[in-house]
């Protein structure tokens, strides 16, 4: 009895993560096993296990074209988010320059506004300028809200960059352009992916700001939150698990690469 | 020693321009899409006079009266909202904790493999999610099910639709900006330090409260504020896991613009509750000590 | 090529060199000639300037005002990648994402130095520094002492005019920096260059410098040989920083020949003239620990003495044996004493002379500081 108080006390964190591991995959566990049910028309109860919405994943109207928005629209607003938070995480990482009270404010706000005040300021002046809602207009506003983030997290991995190996780099010869290609650069590389993953998966999941700014275009959150009242198809489970299932594979292939590649 | 008189340097051209160069197309696109559309939004809200409110009339609102008539006759959702956030963030607070602390400290070279797994549900999608709860917990769901069995429910009681499963959507939604804040502030923590601690007669409680707390209190500010944040803004929870009486601000405003088309109220509740919520956040962020957040 | 980073050879000259950050002066005044092909070491406390000096040659830092040249060629305002000099930075700078090979073929690359010579180059340098099978691995799978050597590696592969090294061996342990500052040494006589070492730590400085110059609040306090300066201090800090000194306040009352006679406290005693630096007749009489003679005060011997002292502490370290004395005037007086003659060591509370060879003490300016050095703060890390 008393080792076995004792070996609760030593697992403690490690029961603890399990119930919380469990708490975290109850709805995507959910998601999947429903991906299988051989549904009619709405896919609450379960009635029997079926391959047919994996075979036809495609096979409700407009689901495949709003994911490929989805997806079109996360790269897009990714890359762009990245090239210029990454700039602006370099300026107020490794220069002093006048104005920096602004710039920092400025990034912060938007992390501190609710999106569904961004959704709705972004919709008045698109409709005040006469913009056509839709595909564009989606991008700049994932742009705007990811922005912010790569700001923060390559600034944090720019600001534990040792600056002696670029004063290295230097007192061997390399110019500031070649100290930043070969050295800088690499360095913060890493810091730099991370918050393109993070933006992407922001924009990739975003439902609020999306809302409001999509006009007739159909996003996959949008698809599922129009659909949810007359009844989800699983093909959107079926979407939802392999999204799920692919960003796992991508990252922890990547995790075992880097892994080998630094025991190599 | 020669008596030469040292030239007077001149400053190196450093590129001074360099870092505005850097700056300004992000921050042309932040002024242009974030900044422009707040004003506008400020403007928007004094379009027409809330305190009589007549679409067809063409008089402007005074500025804080509308402000003022938009706060009183909406009270209660902007309560709901704030005492909602304030009950998911303690939530996922308590939840999030041990979790970054295991991945943190216990998980060796599983840590990566983990944290992913904590982002991963991102691409479910958060609709899906939060549907996915409602069916979970709904009256053909296996927990309602479970708990029939037991004689704890009738068919008429629910667990949806309720107040409770408004917050727990919530805090489960943003589980991540939690835990992945407060991971990154315990994974800076070296773990010599609590062992010191150990070693200077604390125990584990002590080590906790004196040391490890502390220390993660960067990551605390910063998670509790990523989960606040979006929660007392979010509607969709309130609209899927809620009833009528769950209503929060976000449904408010939302329901203002996209349906009942009365953009000025909409746009003075949304400035409202912007201010409200910076507000919350600077008090909090001085209080908590933590200067720099960006 | 028209930068100085090959070109540039000869004595390193540093002229009036000042350099202010705001209201601090890090480096006050410094004028400096360090001949080609020596081994030179700036020792100080930390915060006397000696790294602040090592990153105006490095081209890291631009002095406020003042020259900076190397033979012919001014370097003041050059950036840091023109310069004819490498750096051996603390805690060594190593690129963590490039392998050994790469790190130590950095700067030949940069110079566009060709692919086959980059290799024979790197090679040969990996071979001096005895770990040519480490060539593939990462910086962090190497262990502090080796990656202090591709540190000199990286650095000497590019046969600069002038290394520094800052606080190259700080983050090693004792043994391994014994071991170091020998091999650095070898490294030194074998290549050639001339090598400038920055440290706090003054046994280093010793081991291995031609030449030693003392810093002290942005300015050099003295410079010369390692015998030069611990047998001939010229000042109070420089006599307490190397070493340890007992310094004792006295008069000059009179000349005798080539030596001084000096009062201390009563008791009269001698002092070369040649090894005197004074002002006026005020004096700081110097003598070293070691050069001290221990007897009980019955015992009688010519020389220089010091009667009246009493034993306050003893520790026996096997070698020798340390004694605290408190003189009459209640000065604490330092002896070492070799443990070669066989006579038990004395107790405490022992009534005893002290007594030395006149021609080892020294007289300092008596209006500095006799405290100054003592104790002065390690180097923060």
């Amino acid at each position: 009895m008393k080792s076995l108080s004792r070996w609760f006390g030593r697992n403690l964190i490690r029961i603890y993560m399990v119930l919380g591991f469990t708490y975290l995959f109850i709805p995507i566990l959910y998601t999947i096993i429903f991906s299988f049910n051989d549904y009619i028309k709405s896919n609450l109860v379960w009635r029997g296990f079926t391959w047919h919405n994996w075979q036809t994943p495609c096979g409700v109207p407009n689901i495949c074209s709003d994911l490929g928005n989805s997806l079109k629209i996360g790269l897009l607003a990714t890359f762009v988010a990245t090239i210029l938070g990454t700039m602006i995480a370099f300026a107020l990482g490794r220069y002093a320059f006048k104005g920096r009270p602004f710039v920092n404010t400025l990034i912060f706000l938007p992390m501190a506004s609710p999106e569904l005040v961004l959704g709705a300021s972004l919709l008045t002046i698109f409709i005040n300028l006469g913009f056509n809602l839709g595909f564009w207009t989606i991008v700049i506003a994932h742009v705007m809200f990811c922005i912010s983030f790569v700001v923060v997290t390559v600034k944090a991995r720019i600001a534990s960059l040792d600056p002696r190996l670029e004063q290295a780099a230097m007192d061997l010869y390399a110019n500031e352009r070649e100290t930043f290609r070969r050295i800088t650069f690499p360095l913060v590389a890493p810091g730099i992916a991370g918050a393109a993953l993070l933006a992407f998966s922001l924009s990739f999941d975003d439902f609020i700001i999306t809302n409001f700014n999509s006009g007739t275009v159909e996003t996959f959150p949008l698809f599922v939150y129009h659909n949810a009242e007359r009844g989800l198809p699983a093909q959107a489970n079926v979407i939802g698990s392999s999204m799920f299932l692919i960003a796992l594979i991508i990252v922890l292939a990547g995790q075992i690469v880097s892994r080998k590649r630094k025991i190599a | 020693m020669t008596l030469t008189v040292a030239p007077v340097k001149k400053p190196r051209s450093r590129k001074i321009g360099m870092p505005y160069l850097l700056l300004l197309p992000g921050m042309l696109w932040l002024i242009t899409f974030f900044l422009i559309p707040i004003l506008t939004l400020v403007k928007t809200s004094v379009n027409m006079d809330l305190k009589n409110y007549d679409p067809t009339s063409a008089a402007t609102g005074s500025f804080w009266g509308n402000f003022w008539e938009a706060f009183r006759t909406h009270e209660a959702p902007f309560a709901r909202s704030f005492i909602y956030a304030l009950a998911a963030t303690l939530i996922a607070l308590c939840i999030a904790y041990p979790l970054a602390y295991g991945i943190a400290f216990k998980a060796g070279r599983w840590k990566n493999v983990l944290l992913v797994l904590v982002v991963a549900p991102f691409f479910t999608s958060f609709i899906l999610r939060t549907i996915a709860w409602k069916q979970i917990l709904g009256q053909q769901g296996p927990v309602f099910h479970l708990l029939l069995n037991l004689h704890l429910v009738t068919y008429q009681s629910h667990i949806t639709a309720s107040a409770g499963a408004v917050i727990a959507g919530l805090s489960y939604n943003f589980l991540p900006f939690m835990t992945l804040p407060l991971y990154s502030s315990l994974e800076r923590i070296d773990p010599r330090t609590l062992e010191a601690s150990g070693d200077l007669y604390a125990n584990a409680f002590t080590t906790f409260r004196k040391v490890t707390l502390p220390l993660s209190l960067p990551g605390v500010v910063a998670g509790t504020l990523l989960t606040f944040i979006p929660a007392a803004g979010d509607y969709v929870n309130a609209e899927i896991l809620g009833n009528p009486s769950t209503t929060m601000i976000g449904n408010v405003i939302n329901a203002q613009f996209l349906r009942t088309s009365n953009y000025t109220l909409a746009a003075a509740l949304s400035f409202v509750f912007m201010v409200m919520i910076i507000g919350i956040v600077l008090f909090y962020i001085s209080r908590a000590g933590t200067e720099e957040l960006v | 090529m028209s930068d100085a980073s090959t070109s540039a050879k000869g004595d390193l000259k540093l002229t009036n060199v000042t350099k202010s950050f705001g209201e601090f002066t890090a480096v006050d005044n410094l004028s400096l000639v360090i001949p080609e092909g020596s081994f030179f070491a700036l020792l100080g406390p930390s915060g006397c300037g000696k790294t602040t000096t090592l990153r105006m040659i490095a081209g890291l830092e631009t002095p406020t005002t003042g020259t900076i040249f190397v033979g012919d060629t001014e370097i003041t305002d050059m950036r840091p990648y023109k310069r004819p000099v490498n750096t051996v930075f603390q805690n060594y700078a190593l690129f963590p994402h490039l392998s050994i090979f790469e790190n130590v073929a950095f700067g030949l690359r940069r110079r566009g130095v060709k692919d086959k010579d980059v290799t024979e180059q790197v090679e040969k340098v990996l071979n001096l520094v005895e770990l040519p099978h480490l060539a593939q691995r990462k910086p962090t799978q190497l262990s502090g002492g080796q990656q202090q050597r591709i540190a000199v590696a990286r650095a000497i592969v590019n046969r600069p005019a002038l290394l520094l090294l800052d606080e190259p061996l700080g983050a090693l342990d004792l043994k391994l920096r014994r071991q170091m500052q020998i091999e650095l040494k070898w490294i030194q006589t074998e290549v050639g260059l001339t090598f400038v070492h920055v440290t706090h730590d003054q046994e280093e400085a010793m081991t291995m410098a031609d030449t030693i110059a003392v810093m002290n609040e942005g300015r050099i306090e003295q410079m010369g040989s390692p015998a030069d300066l611990y047998d001939n201090p010229k000042t109070a800090f420089v006599a307490n920083f190397l070493g340890q000194s007992n310094l004792i306040q006295g008069k000059i009352v009179d000349s005798d020949g080539d030596s001084h006679v000096v009062d201390l406290y009563g008791q009269k005693v001698s002092v070369l003239k040649r090894r005197t630096v004074a002002k006026d007749s005020s004096v700081l009489f110097g003598i070293r620990p070691e050069k001290l003679r221990i007897q009980p005060d019955s015992h009688d011997k010519p020389g220089n003495v010091l009667i009246g002292g009493k034993i306050s502490d003893v520790s026996y370290i096997g070698v020798s044996t340390q004694y605290q004395v408190e003189m009459p005037w209640g000065q604490e007086i330092m002896v070492f004493e070799q443990n070669d003659d066989g006579i038990p060591p004395l107790d405490k509370g022992d009534e005893v002379r002290l007594s030395w060879e006149p021609i080892f003490s020294f007289a300092l300016n008596g209006h500095e500081d006799a405290q100054a050095g003592v104790d002065v703060e390690p180097e923060a890390e």
